[in-house]
This record gives C-alpha cells, structure tokens and sequence, in this order.
C-alpha cells in the first residue's frame, strides 16, 4: 500500500507560485507544446475528424473492456507473453518482485511508465534491494534529483537547462558545468549505457495494447524504451486495465492524436510494437516478456457511465499544457500521480474525495483542457459532477470518500442563494440591502479573499431591474 | 448549430445577476441598442440568476430551483439576449445537462434554443451597421472562456469593436487564457485566481490600450478590480456600454 500522504496543497500552491523560475519554466515551457500542437493540427476539420475517431475507439474499447482484456490475455499468452493481473498496486508491485525474483534479479532498467509511478515502484522495489534506473532523459534527471515527475509526458519539465546543468554537474562525478543539449546528453547516454547492458531486467509501461493480436505498443522518442525492452534478457510490462484497444486498424488514429497532442509530433522517433519474446532463430529480443495488468481503482471509475469518459484518457498531457492552473502551480502542487486536468478528475477518484476531492476545486471551469483533449473527455463537466459527489450527503455515491468535506456553512450559503433567487420580493430586499451598502461590504469571508489581490466590487444604487422599472423597458 | 431567426420584433433582455448589481449601466445600454434597432425589449421583472454559480458549486438541486424560474420568465417565444458568453453558456449549454430526465426536459430544449449572446445576436441576426462617432481610442479585448468555448462569438464580439472607425483594437498576447475569475473559484482558490488575474493584468497593459472590453461582467469585475488595486489606469467596460457610447453621439 502507497503510504497516505498528508499534502496541503493550499500551502503547496502558495509556495509554488512564488517560485519566480518555476513560473517562468512552466509559462516557457507549456508556450511552446502548445505552438507545437497547433502547428501540427493546423486544419480544424482533420482535427475534429481524428478526435470523434479517436473517442469512439476509446469508448467502443470501454464498452466491451472485460471481453477484451480477455483476448489480450489469450492472444498474449498464444504469443509467448506472460499475463498477470492484480487489483491493487500492492499486488502489481508482488508480481514484479515474484518475476525479478524467479532470475534473481537486483537491476533493472526502466522506460518511461506512469502506470509505475502509481505503484511507487521504484521505491517499492528499493526497499527491497533492487536498482531501478530511469532510462527516459527527464526521468533520469529527477531520479537523480529524488523528485517526482512534474508532468506525464515531459517529467523534467519543471527544470530549465541551466538547473539540469547544475544536476549533472553535482550528481553525476566527473561532469563539468555545461548548458550544452548535446553534452549533456552524451552525459546521460554514456551513463545509462552501462545500466542498459547490465540490466538484467527491463521495465515498461505500455501506451496501446491490441486485444486482436496481443500487441503491446510503446511510443518513445529516446530509443531507451526499446533498450529496455530488447537488451536485457526479460521484459516486464505494467499497463493500466483501460489501455486495451481492440484490433489493430484503432491503433494509427490514437498514435496520431498521442503524439501530435502531446508533443505535435507527426511521429514519435521510434514506436515499438511488442508482441511476442525471442523466437527460436531470432538474435535479439528478450527471452521472457510479462504483461502486468493493473486495476487499481479503475473499475470502479468504469461502473459510472459518465465517470466512465475518465478512462479513455491516452496520457498524452495536452490538457497539463493548456491549463491556466497548471501552467501557473507545476506539477508538484497538485500532490498526485496526475496532475493537471486529468489528475483532477482521475485523483479524487482513484484516491477518494476525501483525500484528493480538494483538486476538485482547483478550477475555473474555462475549458481549455475539454477543447483540446484528443479523445473529448468532457473533463470541465466530469469537474462538476465531482463537486457534486464531494458535498453529498454521505458515502454510498459512485466515488469513494464523499460526504466527508460537507460543509453546513456553504449548504446554507447556497440554500439562501436559492431564497433570494427564487422570490421577487427577496431578491429586491437584497440588491437594495447591498446597494446600500456600496462599497463598504464587510471585508470578511469570500470578500477577504476577494479583496486579497483586487478592489470590492461597487454595487450600484440602483440595480438594472430598478432602471428597466423607472426608466422603459417592457413588461409583460 | 444555432439556428438564426430572421430580424424578430420582440425579444426577451436577460440581465444576468452581475449586471443587476454590479453593471446596471451596460444592462440599459444593451437595451438601447436592441430598441434603436426597432426592436421591442421585454424584461420580465421576475428574472434573476441563471443559476451557474450553485450549478458549478455542487449544488444542482438549488440551482434548479433557480432555474425554473427563469424558465417560467421567459416562457414567449421570443428570443432571450443575454449580455454575457458565461450566463448564455448556462442557459443554452448547460440547463439541458441540469434538467436531464426531469419533467421539464422538452421545455428546456426550446427554451435554450432561443438563448443568444449580445453580440452574436447583434451581428448575427440583426447585421446592426455601427456608425462611429466617438474620438480616437485604442482598446483592447477579453473574451470569457464561456463565450469563447461555449458560445463561440469570440469574433462576433471583436468584429463590432471593429466596425467603430476610430477605435483601435490591439489584441492582447494569450487572449485565450482564463483571467482567473471563474464565479467561486476567485474565493475558493485565491492563490490560484490572484496569480492568473495579476498575469492578465499585465498582458493587457502591454497592450498599450486605454480601455480593456469585455462582454462578461465576471471578468470585467474581476480585470478591473485587480488593476484597481494595482492603480493602473486602465478602465474596463462592458461591450454594450462601450458600443452605446461610441455610436449614441
């Protein structure tokens, strides 16, 4: 079990935006992805024809996700590739220490895997003697820097290239101060070089898995992930339950909107199809391939038909880069595996209301992440439905931990909203009562936090209702 | 797709909750425009909030109640104008979400297909021809996220501002960007709001505008709130307010 973590994340938000350089870092950095990805989806009417393509795959996927998952696993297994299912990331973590264990494994090598970062795997598999060595540059970075990743797609993102400089320069001995791309990444390539050829045991994450021929696809620009997947003898793959597609034609539309929206790449530089180990008279390859399959809470995301849209999310972090909140906080302020867009709907969910529903929150509802999100995960409207769950009245709803942050204050607040909205006579009384009042509302509650950054709004001395009155208008 | 009605004699003003309180002026200026266009303006004295606030807050079942009522006020057939992306949004988007297997389901159909926002409905269905008559001035322009996203009039918006000859619209770096109002976030997410508002505030006075548009209450209580505070001295307008200046003489 992931230890439970106690992350205030008001004080974490605060901390983050006074960090002048991370704010430049990320405003930098999310401009750019998101040039990239307009450039590449320049005509609209492609792009909406890929997105409905790439949502009925995704949803055509999730309607019929346990009959697919068991021809993954039998055309898997016809391959050669070991099938392993576990429920929690507690289980996913056992069945890899079993495997590493069966060769008496203590390295590994690892490309870049979320589903991993779910598990606390490396720290998982730490405690228990094993080297895990991130492979993908930006992972490799912050491995170095013991941090999580501050984005799913670009985990280093948070660092510009003077920090990383200053990275490798005090934790890597021998390297010389240099802001040089290309140095720096003969740093890391010399370095990872030796790892690959002594990893005894490769890990991945997967991006597709093609339920009709038992296909495991990686998508990757560094070539670590198909070091990792064909260097060292075995090969074990982690993928969440929703990553199944049906048959093989799915896989090019999902590719195109993984990669263009992620980074707007056309193609990533390598793509590897995994579908079977080493065969007999092949030279390379590893000799053994394991698929862990991890639920982790999804299932019950998939029992809510409107939750459900949750998991035909493809990781490609587009909605990260677009989203005013995130661009502003980073990664790390959200306090979760997932951050940005997704990790505010997939969070609460995956971790309980009461432990993350607070990220909920965080959003203006301006629907920059559902405009661009590949697969149209209506993820302003699934916001929503969460705030709906977390004021419930208790915890029988579709997502666990609701009920517990009701508040009796805000309930009131909102069923004197409605009073006031509802009577005429009401409504006249309170515009005329805050009229009166002017500009001298009382500084408390959310006027104080109104009035932390900006002048109380001035209420007229006459409301429109009382201008149309006196001054034209018709009524009937 | 919004289905335009040919030029109506009668329509319905929404005034939206804000622009009761907070923006009367640009509510009546609205009006004005409608009527000099010969168009009857009805405003039904019952009408108050479209319900948004308690709808995006957790609270549906208030916000209903709410909403039912403004169902009731606008119950003509007539189309029903609404001076701001975020509250038409609500009415056209959002009330067939909210009323979702309840009774009234059909009605609200009909009644969000009437819903238009005032500059779509401007340009749109009225073709207004603007005649400028005010004094050179450089302004620049925020769209709502709602009015961008959900209502698309973005350029609606924009293309009245331009049809005024001696106002000089100088767009502002990132103008799809949220100003961090986003009704109860602003006090539920301080931090959060105050940063995003602060970084729009500059990005406008890059503009070099003396003035900053917008066609939403929200974000204009917002922007000229926290350049208030700042004391910049750039003011903020409604769009409505701003046209009735420029072409009443």
């Amino acid at each position: 079990m992931a230890e439970p973590i106690v992350h205030d994340f008001h004080a974490e938000v605060e901390k983050a935006l006074a960090n002048r350089q991370l704010r430049a870092n990320f405003r930098f950095a999310m401009g750019n992805m998101i040039e990239k990805r307009k450039a590449l989806f320049s005509d609209p009417v492609e792009l909406e024809a890929l997105r409905a393509a790439g949502q009925a795959i995704r949803q055509r996927a999730l309607s019929r996700l346990p009959e697919l998952l068991d021809q993954l696993e039998a055309n898997c297994t016809r391959n050669g590739i070991q099938v392993h299912w576990a429920e929690t990331s507690e289980e996913a973590n056992q069945e890899v220490l079993a495997i590493l264990k069966s060769h008496g494994a203590t390295r590994t090598v690892k490309g870049k895997s979320m589903v991993s970062e779910e598990m606390h795997l490396n720290a998982f598999l730490a405690r228990h003697g094993i080297e895990a060595m991130e492979t993908d540059f930006g992972e490799f970075i912050i491995q170095l820097t013991c941090e999580t990743p501050s984005h799913i797609i670009v985990p280093a993102i948070h660092k510009n290239r003077d920090q990383i400089a200053r990275v490798f320069q005090q934790k890597i001995p021998g390297t010389p101060y240099t802001e040089k791309v290309e140095e720096l990444n003969a740093v890391a390539r010399k370095t990872l070089r030796t790892k690959f050829f002594q990893g005894e045991v490769g890990l991945s994450g997967v991006n597709m898995a093609v339920a009709e021929t038992g296909t495991l696809c990686l998508v990757e620009n560094e070539g670590n992930g198909r070091m990792c997947t064909t260097v060292p003898p075995v090969h074990i793959a982690v993928m969440g339950i929703e990553k199944v597609v049906e048959k093989l034609a799915d896989v090019p539309p999902i590719l195109r909107l993984l990669t263009g929206s992620a980074t707007g790449q056309l193609i990533t530089t390598y793509f590897n199809m995994i579908t079977s180990p080493r065969r007999e008279g092949e030279k390379d390859g590893p000799r053994e391939v394991h698929l862990i399959i991890l639920d982790n809470g999804r299932s019950r995301i998939l029992a809510d038909p409107e939750l459900r849209q949750t998991l035909l999310c493809i990781r490609c972090g587009t909605c990260l880069n677009h989203c005013p909140v995130y661009v502003r906080i980073g990664g790390h302020a959200y306090g979760h595996v997932y951050p940005g867009p997704i990790g505010k709907i997939l969070a609460p969910q995956m971790e309980g209301l009461d432990k993350a529903g607070v990220l909920a929150t965080a959003s203006s509802l301006c629907g920059a992440c559902g405009e661009v999100c590949p697969v149209r995960i209506p993820i302003p409207d699934l916001i929503r439905r969460l705030r709906n769950e977390i004021v419930a009245a208790d915890d029988s709803g579709a997502v666990a931990g609701a009920g517990g942050k009701r508040d009796l204050a805000e309930t009131l607040v909102w069923k004197g909203w409605e009073l006031a909205n509802l009577s005429p006579a009401l409504n006249r009384l309170g515009t005329r009562l805050a009229s009166a009042m002017g500009q001298r509302l009382p500084r408390v509650g959310p006027i104080k936090q109104w009035t932390r950054a900006r002048r109380p709004p001035v209420v007229a001395r006459r409301s429109l209702h009382e201008r149309v009155r006196r001054e034209g208008g018709k009524d009937e | 797709m919004a289905v335009f009605p040919a030029h109506p004699r009668t329509v319905y003003f929404f005034g939206t909750c804000l622009m009761d309180m907070i923006y009367p002026d640009a509510g009546m200026a609205a009006i004005r425009m409608l009527q000099r266009e010969g168009i009857r303006v009805v405003f039904p004295p019952e009408q108050s909030c479209c319900g948004q606030p308690a709808y995006n807050s957790g609270f549906p079942e208030e916000a209903r109640a709410v909403a039912r009522r403004q169902l009731r006020a606008f119950s003509k057939n007539y189309p029903i104008v609404v001076p701001s992306g975020s509250c038409a949004g609500m009415l056209k988007h959002h009330y067939p979400h909210l009323f979702d297997g309840q009774p009234e389901s059909r009605d609200v159909q009909w009644f969000s297909s009437r819903v238009f926002e005032f500059s779509e409905f401007l340009v749109r269905v009225l073709r207004i021809r603007l005649t400028d008559l005010g004094p050179p001035v450089r302004v620049t322009w925020h769209g709502s996220c709602h009015g961008r996203r959900e209502m698309g009039v973005t350029e609606d918006s924009k293309s009245l501002i331009r049809q005024l000859k001696r106002v000089e619209l100088t767009e502002i770096e990132r103008e799809y960007e949220c100003c961090g109002f986003g009704g109860t976030f602003a006090v539920k997410q301080p931090a959060i709001s105050t940063a995003m508002v602060q970084d729009k505030v500059e990005d406008i006075r890059k503009t070099g505008a003396s003035r900053v548009i917008s066609g939403d209450c929200g974000c204009l209580m917002n922007i000229t709130g926290a350049m208030e505070a700042q004391g910049i001295a750039i003011t903020g307008q409604h769009l409505a307010d701003f046209l009735w200046e420029r072409t009443n003489g």
